[in-house]
């Protein structure tokens, strides 16, 4: 039975029977009728945000935490100009959203109205599909199929513009079930000839590796259980892309860390030296692999992606499956046990004794100190005193990003957000509350650096609203780490605006904000203070002063390829060349 | 067309396919793009090729199939086999793009062009300009005393060359199509 129903009605009916139970947004002039809407039912809860931008980064944590679609509401103009960054960054990571912007009524569409850009134009290279409504008996249908296509294939953010006539308007309701999901169906199985293909390489490789990225985590709970058995069944090593980390546990007997620019020098010279190079879900992203000419030169590669386009991109690869990680690993496992569960013993064996030599070289290994707090030490102590807690981290840009993911280890998927694509400063803060909004009871702590986390600090005063207790941990170094070392390494220590002059005092900071804030800068009391940042029912902005100019390795300097990694301070003189300065 | 949009034939139409598909060679193709008709379509396509830096040498669009609300975009694009590769892969996943055909690699097509020539000129000029129209099957579709509008329809190349062979006759402007394109056969 069709129901006739405003617009406005439509877009909280269709999130409700989405299944969506919060959206992230912030009200203005072109989304009243929906505001309205969600003013008189209890079924969906709104989180008011400071800035749309932390809509979108919420709703990104909110997704990448829970395996759902995030949800996000703005208004037009400016509302929708301020959410383009989250937009970016959740196409760039594979992150699925579905945003609803509010849009000048129709008639006035073109007139430069009041509040009106031209949000479907501005945003068409921002998401994975966008739609302006222009009619209200589309609306509902629009809204399922967005939902559809965020989630199906490679996950994505997608949009849809809804002008304010168009939600005042009535119409009748089209159920989720009714609608065309059109031909927009990607492909899940692997193709399986190539999958035999990868089987035969597996018996006979002596040097493989599992290269793995955020695709397995997307994939869902069931493709990073396939992978550990893969791993386990075969003794193949593991890396892992930051987007991936914890689809593998780090506390698995064949991890050897992330991979790329700041990954562990095994994982890279492992990559460097495998004769089967066997990538899940990543997409040879360019921190990943140096200098293209030199990367991993004598090994055959094959590529699991659900995304046609990330095949052969970069780099060319032997064996190309396409399919979603989850049901190719299941055929790939089915078929590796049918012909004997073979692998290489001898080979592998060789490849171990070789790789464990490389781990002996403890590449994380660092100087520590008695009087000054190292970031690495912070984070290794965060690591020991809150491992086996029902732990989500989340962090900002920069060099505390890296460390975070060389220090602190995931044991399980959708536990790790970050921006990994787009590199967002600003990204942690908002998407901690994301996490915490879905996991009430969790630990949530976002990993920052003082200059990101000023970025969108003022999602302070949401954590406070909504009572979200996340521990904003800051790595304060009064500088713009990356770039002051960038600047170290390549522009002559000539460290053009990269301090961070008239920060703010984060202890009154936190109380000027109603929440709690601990300051520590002695070594000695490291762990005290974090156990009261733990302790404390409530969101805390924890200020660790640490050594200014810690630089993080290991590094290969841009343009170079693996086995030309940089382990130490004492490594770096004159080691990238202009060619490689011009890399990013 | 394979599911990855790797390369399963051959311009050359040979049984061998010896190719290296990564080789640094810069080729033409033609592709034809089945969309659904709706706003937005055509920009996402557009944008697509500015945005990753590919070329665009020519591009036609209409609906072709009013019930199913389709439209068929022909695009003539230049770069390496990879290049080719990739702009096939990345327009197929965009959502509204239902097929994605590379005519000069599935085989035999067709390629027509309508071009509108106006040619001004007196004396031994226009009657030059009328045999060579000719020559070329170009129709006169305007005429004034000192002027005509030719129209013709042929390959890209062979209105390159009657352009050519107009200019010194007093050739003022040109309007192109842009290529259309279908496979040849049943």
């Amino acid at each position: 039975m069709t129901q006739a129903m405003t617009g406005a009605r439509m877009v909280v009916q269709a999130l409700k029977d989405q299944g969506v139970e919060v959206v992230f947004g912030y009200p203005g002039g072109a989304v009243l009728p929906i505001y309205d809407e969600i003013f008189q039912q209890n079924d969906i809860r709104h989180i008011l945000v400071r800035h749309e931008q932390g809509a979108i980064h919420m709703a990104e944590g909110y997704a990448r935490s829970t395996g759902k679609v995030g949800v996000a509401l703005v208004t037009s103009g400016p509302g929708a100009t301020n959410a383009v960054t989250g937009l970016v960054d959740a196409l760039m990571d594979s992150i699925p959203l579905v945003v609803l912007t509010g849009q000048v009524p129709t008639f006035m569409i073109g007139t430069d109205g009041f509040q009106e850009a031209d949000t479907v134009g501005i945003t068409r290279p921002c998401t994975k599909m966008n739609w302006l409504v222009k009619d209200t008996a589309n609306l509902s249908a629009t809204i399922h199929q967005a939902f559809h296509v965020a989630r199906s294939g490679r996950p994505g953010p997608v949009l849809i513009d809804i002008p304010k006539d168009v939600q005042f308007a009535t119409a009748d309701y089209t159920v989720k079930e009714k609608i065309k999901t059109s031909h927009y169906q990607p492909k899940l199985k692997g193709d399986i000839d190539q999958i035999t293909r990868l089987v035969e390489m597996i018996e006979t490789a002596e040097r493989p590796i599992l290269y793995t990225g955020g695709g397995v985590i997307n994939s869902g709970p069931a493709a990073s259980q396939l992978l550990r058995e893969l791993a386990e069944a075969t003794g193949f090593p593991v890396t892992s892309t930051l987007m991936g980390l914890g689809a593998y546990p780090a506390s698995g007997k064949n991890w050897l860390g992330m991979l790329g620019m700041h990954g562990l020098y095994e994982a890279n010279l492992a990559m460097h030296g495998c004769d089967l190079m066997i990538n899940i879900g990543a997409r040879f992203d360019d921190r990943i692999t140096g200098r293209i000419k030199d990367f991993s030169p004598n090994s055959r590669k094959a590529h699991i992606d659900i995304d046609a386009s990330s095949i052969n991109k970069v780099v060319r690869v032997d064996v190309p499956i396409l399919g979603d990680v989850g049901h190719v690993l299941e055929d790939l496992l089915r078929i590796w046990k049918s012909r004997g569960r073979k692998v290489n013993k001898a080979g592998l064996a060789k490849w171990w004794t070789q790789i464990n030599e490389w781990r002996a070289v403890k590449c994380l290994t660092y100087k520590n100190s008695t009087s000054i707090i190292k970031p690495q030490y912070a984070l290794e102590r965060l690591e020991a005193l809150t491992k086996g807690m029902d732990r989500y981290i989340t962090t900002e840009v920069g060099q505390h990003q890296m460390w975070a993911a060389q220090f602190l280890g995931f044991e399980d998927p959708n536990r790790w957000m970050t921006s990994g694509g787009l590199g967002t400063m600003g990204y942690g803060l908002p998407a901690s509350i994301g996490v915490q909004i879905a996991h009430p009871d969790a630990l949530v702590i976002n990993v920052a650096g003082e200059a990101s986390w000023l970025m969108n600090m003022q999602e302070m005063g949401t954590a406070m609203q909504f009572r979200a207790p996340v521990k904003q941990f800051i790595l304060n170094n009064e500088r713009l780490g990356m770039v002051r070392q960038w600047q170290e390494l390549l522009h002559g220590e000539r460290y053009s605006q990269s301090w961070s002059e008239s920060l703010p005092d984060f202890v009154k900071l936190a109380e000027a904000f109603g929440c709690k804030g601990i300051k520590v800068d002695d070594p000695k009391d490291l762990d005290d203070a974090i156990m009261e940042m733990i302790r404390y029912d409530g969101p805390v902005i924890f200020d660790c002063l640490v050594e200014k100019h810690e630089n993080c390795f290991p590094m290969i300097p841009s343009g170079k390829p693996h086995n030309e990694m940089l382990l130490g301070d004492a490594d770096t003189q004159g080691v990238i060349g202009a060619k490689g300065a011009v890399l990013v | 067309m394979s599911p990855l949009n790797i390369k399963t034939g051959s311009t050359s139409h040979s049984a061998y396919d010896l190719r290296d598909p990564y080789a640094e060679v810069i080729e033409s193709h033609t592709l034809a793009v089945i969309v659904d008709n709706e706003p937005g379509v055509l920009a996402r396509v557009i944008g697509l090729f500015s945005g990753r830096g590919y070329n665009i040498e020519s591009l036609t669009v209409a609906e072709t199939d009013h019930t199913g609300h389709l439209s068929r975009i022909t695009i003539v694009t230049r770069g390496t086999p990879q290049i080719i590769a990739q702009i096939k892969a990345q327009l197929a996943r965009i959502v509204p793009v239902h097929e994605v055909h590379d005519l000069t690699e599935e085989g035999p097509s067709v390629q027509r062009e309508l071009a509108l020539f106006k040619v001004a000129g007196k004396g031994e000029h226009r009657i030059e300009a009328l045999r060579l129209a000719e020559i070329f099957r170009a129709h006169v579709v305007d005429s004034t005393l000192e002027s005509f509008v030719f129209e013709m329809t042929g390959t890209p190349e062979k209105i390159d060359s009657f352009a050519e062979l107009m200019r010194p006759l007093g050739l003022r402007e040109i309007a192109r199509t842009g290529v259309a394109a279908l496979a040849r056969g049943a």
